[in-house]
């Protein structure tokens, strides 16, 4: 189980990003991070593998403490923990089997990764993920070929092929639609009770915070104001994280007239015209 | 217009009354240094000699028809040569710009107060010489000849290539070398898998495009002695021959329009 | 999961998915690069005389001669620096028209090939190639560097002009129009605005070319510091060769930095 102590982050800029948190998260919980914009809750998930510096407090994974901890005993720690992303972020370039397979790395020596020979075993397990998720087919398209949901699903495989102990999820429906989100939504929380898996994700729509997530913690202002089951959440509660609004609604329906994203053109790094012309 | 009450015009200016007068006082301090300029060339210049030019190039143009056909046999040696000093000096240029670009960005560096500074003055001081002058002091030292052309083509280009090449990698998405840190990566793994195919495409284009300039600068380079068809166009400009230069100079426009070709297909199969 | 599944074997697909394609490609190169290698013909007893040479040359950095040739350094800069201003001004200015005239968009087609085929002969040469003819036609000395510098601003500045034009958005320029506005009012109003504040960033890079390149049209007479290098270099005065190269890249440092900030001050 992970257990999180007294967690404080400042950013070099000032700011007091998270003001000693305190979270327990037990083995096959799917916990939900809910609360505005800049509360901290990405702070908090990238604290957890280290992605940003804790400043103070003490993160332990199944005993292991993760703060403070070496760059070569990092990495194998990092390995523990698989992240999935908002935007996805997978490298847009490279193929869809390359982006699972990316996920191995921290198993894998230099040389073997750089002539992408992975073992037979981790290719097994890629194509089953990835059956898993309905893309087995797509293996070898470029991950910027692929729409923003199976753009997820990808990731998801990435975080998974690392066979973690925790699941961090920073966002995973930002720029989905809502049918796309709540199709994400329920492979994330299927596979973890698949492999008992623990996850905290991170979210905006309280909607589907209530509809997936078995525990919800509040934050803002990076401090913890609610901690519990999705059904306690009150409109005071709402409105103690958020601020005033006509909270009902939220609560008992769903708002599926949520904008869709739309799939942005991948954007091929061009070379820009001026420099070019310039320097000759 | 002629009211009896007092009415207050609003007047439109398009600057304010500061604005405005620092923007003529630009334009007559660029007014006057462009005069002074100018004075200063007119007293170095023989007027008698400009205005003679007209009839100077139309005899010069009517001893360069028709170009002299025959001597093209004489040619394809040299041509080769100019390909050669363009393609491996781009080549050399690439292998040893990619490390500095790496240095150079400041995502990539591994230190930013001492390796970059370095890395940015040889970026600076590589494209502040003409490659002419690279060759000019390759031929002292190396001795004239192909081998000099190549390596003042290579110095030349290694900071072209590096600071396109470096800016590229100051550019790519840092959420995807995130995502590949995450997965307990080490930091050469992280290179190859998170940054590497971001920039690749920008790579690819930079070299073509290198290359095609390298064809154009190659073709001069023989002008002091460091081969290629610059060799031959200064030994037929001293000794006159100008039916012979007439035909060089179509040789190099048709050299240059089809590298400019090949290069535009490449970059647009890369991109 | 099925027992197929289980051994899936996966390699990365080539770049290049034609397999002769590949095959021909690799072959090319190789047998290109051969052949490159075999023919170049280096001198290699004449490059290892030389080694000792350059690393006078580079000792010679450390620390420049200035005071040796000082009046003809700062006579071949200061020329160059004027070549370099004039040049500029007046190539940009000849570059409006003729670059307007070669935007297909808003430019009559006989105009426009009259144009385009004067950006194409500028273009095509080197300025080194051009210099030594226009030093033989207005004699040594800096005027036949500053038409050199001249004619080849023309033909980057305006096909740089011409191809924005083209790119420009053209509803906000036919809204211009349907003001009633005359042709000039109309390139005023409705064209300049979106050019201009590229083309400044563009004017001032080919200032910076032009210095550069008015450092090399000396070696053919054209005035300006190149003459004094090739002369350093020539009597293998390196220490002043060292103290030259210096000053010019201290002088390109200055003008990058210089337009960066004006360019930034301009937009």
């Amino acid at each position: 189980m992970l257990r999180i102590k007294g967690l404080t982050k400042r950013y070099r800029t000032g700011d007091l990003a998270l003001k000693g948190i305190d979270i327990d998260v037990p083995d096959g919980q799917v916990m939900a991070l809910i609360g505005p914009s800049g509360a901290g809750k990405s702070t908090v998930i990238r604290c957890i593998n280290r992605l940003v510096e804790p400043t103070a407090g003490t993160i332990t994974l199944n005993d292991t403490e993760i703060v403070g901890l070496r760059s070569g005993d990092l990495r194998r720690m990092r390995r523990r923990m698989g992240m999935i992303f908002q935007e996805y972020a997978l490298v847009e370039r490279l193929s869809v089997m390359e982006n699972v397979l990316s996920g191995r790395l921290g198993y894998v020596g230099f040389w073997q990764s750089w002539a992408r020979k992975f073992p037979q075993s981790d290719i097994d397990e890629a194509f089953r993920l990835l059956a898993r998720v309905g893309l087995d087919h797509m293996a070898d398209k470029r991950a910027d070929e692929l729409s923003g949901g199976q753009r997820q699903r990808v990731g998801i495989c990435r975080a998974l092929i690392q066979n973690p102990e925790l699941l961090l999820v920073d966002e995973p429906t930002a720029s989905l639609d809502p049918k796309t989100s709540r199709q994400i939504m329920r492979l994330i929380k299927e596979l973890c009770a698949e492999r008992k898996l623990a996850a905290i994700i991170n979210i905006h729509d309280v909607m589907l915070a209530q509809m997936f997530a078995e525990r919800i913690v509040g934050l803002k202002l990076g401090e913890i104001v609610y901690d519990g089951p999705p059904d306690k959440l009150t409109p005071a509660v709402l409105t103690q994280i958020y601020g005033e609004e006509d909270w009902a609604s939220t609560i008992r329906k769903a708002d599926d007239d949520a904008e869709p994203v739309d799939e942005a053109a991948p954007a091929l790094p061009s070379i820009e015209r001026d420099r070019l012309a310039g320097l000759t | 217009m002629s009211g009896t009450a007092v009415i207050v015009k609003k007047v439109w200016q398009r600057r304010d009354r500061k604005t405005q007068f620092a923007v003529w006082a630009a334009w007559l301090f660029g007014t006057a240094v462009f005069v002074y300029c100018f004075q200063l060339i007119s007293e170095r210049t023989i007027w008698a000699f400009v205005l003679d030019a007209p009839a100077q190039a139309g005899d010069l143009g009517a001893r360069m028809v028709p170009p002299a056909w025959s001597y093209i046999h004489y040619l394809w040696r040299p041509i080769w040569d100019t390909l050669n000093i363009a393609t491996l000096g781009t080549i050399i240029s690439i292998v040893i710009a990619v490390p500095i670009a790496y240095c150079a960005a400041r995502n990539t560096t591994p230190s930013v107060a001492f390796v970059r500074p370095v890395a940015l003055f040889i970026i600076v001081a590589s494209r502040s010489i003409n490659s002419l002058i690279w060759a000019l002091m390759l031929v002292t030292i190396v001795g004239p000849g192909v081998f000099a052309g190549i390596i003042a083509i290579g110095l030349r280009s290694i900071g072209f290539v590096a600071k396109l090449l470096y800016e590229a990698i100051e550019e790519i998405d840092e959420s995807q070398v995130e995502a590949v840190r995450s997965t307990g990566a080490t930091p050469a793994q992280t290179t190859v898998y998170g940054i590497v195919p971001q920039v690749m495409p920008a790579f690819a284009g930079i070299s073509v495009f290198r290359w095609d300039i390298n064809i154009r600068e190659s073709t001069v380079l023989g002008l002091v002695g460091a081969g290629g068809i610059g060799l031959e166009l200064n030994a037929a400009i001293t000794q006159l021959y100008w039916t012979q230069v007439s035909l060089m100079l179509l040789v190099i426009i048709a050299t240059v329009i089809l590298s400019e070709w090949v290069s535009a297909k490449v970059r647009h199969a890369i991109i | 999961m099925s027992l197929a599944l289980n051994h899936r074997r996966w390699k990365k697909p080539p770049a290049i998915k034609r397999a002769w394609l590949r095959w021909t490609l690799i072959l090319g190169a190789a047998i290109y690069l051969s052949l490159a290698l075999g023919t170049t013909h280096v001198n290699w007893a004449r490059v290892w005389e030389g080694l000792p040479r350059g690393a006078q040359f580079i000792t010679a950095f450390f620390p420049p001669n200035f005071s040796g040739r000082w009046s003809e350094i700062v006579e071949g800069i200061s020329e160059s620096l004027w070549m370099t201003v004039v040049a500029t001004v007046v190539g940009i200015a000849l570059s409006i028209p003729v670059g307007i005239g070669a935007a297909r968009n808003i430019s009559p087609a006989p105009v426009y090939y009259f144009c385009r085929s004067v950006l194409a002969v500028s273009r095509s040469f080197q300025e080194i190639i051009l210099a030594i003819f226009f030093v033989k036609l207005f004699g040594f000395g800096p005027f036949a560097g500053f038409v050199t510098l001249t004619f080849a601003t023309i033909g980057f500045y305006g096909k740089l002009l011409a191809e924005d034009i083209e790119d420009m958005d053209a509803s906000q320029a036919e809204a211009v129009r349907a003001t009633g506005a005359g042709w000039l009012q109309w390139l005023n109003f409705g064209v300049q605005p979106q050019v201009m504040p590229r083309m400044i960033g563009l004017g001032l890079y080919r200032l910076d070319i032009n210095f550069r390149e008015s450092a090399v049209i000396g070696i053919v007479g054209g005035g300006g510091i190149g003459a004094t290098l090739d002369t350093s270099f020539n009597r293998y005065e390196f220490d002043s060769a060292a103290a030259i190269i210096l000053v010019i890249i201290a002088i390109v440092m200055l003008t990058e930095y210089s337009s960066g900030y004006l360019r930034r001050w301009v937009q």
